[in-house]
């Protein structure tokens, strides 16, 4: 599903009044989908760092309840979030869309075992990207990690960032599944490459 | 390339190091070292990997960071751990405590046809492991070394590695079960109570 065709399902999960769509900077949408993360009992996140994901990594870091783990490569944090789920807590791993690629095969741990997996990824190659080496890897992450068995969630709209984070986790969480949330570079902003 | 020097037997480590476990939380990277915990008594607390190759230190470090007041030990073998070097540089940054890894480094791919790892031509696992600043890493080579090593594994501050250089030879199969979620439902039922499975 495409949030941003069916913006009346998602706002009505949302619970609250419908709020215009909003460019990245106008909507503090990282602060909502960490409240969403927090309401949803996570409390063990994994990262590789993307700029779009700054101001989110920020927000873990300084939270004493999470425990929260920089990554040398993506596919660490499913094996990370794996064992976090054996120990009975609950996680979500954080990346840019190139690094959808380094997690394929250990995707597998997550689907075959029916671990729950919350993957937020920042798009590249995607809209309006400026560097091509961006764009195959970008152009193959919805398909693919729904080849991959993932239930993914593109985020098209800043506003609905946070709506999409809590039904991703409820899928996972009630449903043992690995579900994406894929912001899109029309919400996060291109990059300009300038100065 | 079927033997190599080691005197090392893989199931005679594995079975003094989950001998009298007590509360140990295990996980088993996939091939031989899986069927190597195994053969020494299967358990609701050993998670084995069956796939996703370079994944068993990861899994070990999420375990050992939400259960603080456990031993997580992971057992793998040199070609799985080669597939993740960077876990051991993520695991060093968290810093767990809990957190132990046995090496059984036969210098082979025991499940593709005993080709030799990186090991063999001389890339130093527990060399590597110390680099990233693990507080404790050792290769054990003979028998006598193996009391000291399991104490090490089962009481040093974490996270701690130690290579076993073991021989190449083959043991008889012993094969746990593989469906993922069973192995999972298991692990969390003994771990956390019926609740949660």
């Amino acid at each position: 599903m495409v949030y941003s065709e069916r913006p009346e399902t998602a706002r009505g999960a949302l619970g609250r009044e419908p709020q215009p769509p909003s460019a990245a900077g106008t909507l503090d949408w990282p602060l909502l989908v960490f409240e969403k993360l927090r309401e949803a009992e996570v409390r063990q996140v994994a990262y590789v760092p993307d700029s779009g994901h700054a101001r989110l990594i920020e927000l873990c870091h300084a939270d004493g309840d999470f425990t929260t783990t920089p990554l040398t490569t993506e596919e660490e944090g499913i094996g990370i979030l794996a064992g976090a789920w054996l120990g009975g807590r609950r996680g979500a791993l954080l990346m840019q869309s190139s690094g959808v690629g380094n997690c394929f095969n250990t995707l597998s741990l997550a689907t075959v075992c029916g671990f729950p997996l919350v993957m937020l990824v920042t798009m590249r190659g995607e809209w309006g990207e400026f560097n091509p080496w961006q764009v195959p890897m970008g152009q193959l992450v919805e398909s693919g990690l729904r080849l991959a068995g993932v239930v993914v969630y593109p985020v098209y709209d800043a506003a609905l960032a946070a709506p999409a984070v809590e039904a991703a986790a409820r899928i996972a969480f009630n449903g043992n599944r690995a579900a994406a949330v894929l912001l899109s570079q029309r919400m996060l902003g291109t990059k300009l490459f300038k100065d | 390339m079927t033997q190599n020097e080691n005197r090392l037997r893989r199931r005679e480590v594995v079975g003094r190091l989950l001998a009298d476990r007590g509360d140990l939380l295990v996980v088993s990277g996939l091939g031989s070292p899986t069927y190597d915990c195994a053969a020494a008594g299967d358990h609701p607390l050993n998670f084995y990997l069956w796939g996703a190759m370079g994944s068993a230190v990861t899994v070990g470090l999420g375990l050992a960071l939400a259960q603080p007041r456990r031993r997580v030990l992971v057992i793998t073998g040199d070609g799985e751990l080669l597939m993740g070097l960077g876990a051991l540089a993520t695991a060093s940054v968290m810093r767990p405590k809990n957190l132990a890894i046995a090496v059984l480094d036969n210098e082979r791919y025991g499940e593709t046809g005993m080709q030799a790892t990186h090991t063999a031509a001389g890339v130093d696992l527990a060399g590597v492991a110390a680099a990233t600043g693990f507080p404790a890493a050792t290769t054990v080579r003979e028998a006598p070394a193996l009391d000291e090593a399991a104490r090490t594994l089962r009481e040093a501050e974490g996270p701690v590695l130690v290579v076993f250089k073991v021989s190449a030879k083959r043991e008889p199969m012993v094969l746990p079960p593989r469906d993922g979620a069973l192995l999972k439902h298991r692990f969390r039922e003994a771990l956390l109570g019926s609740a949660a499975a």
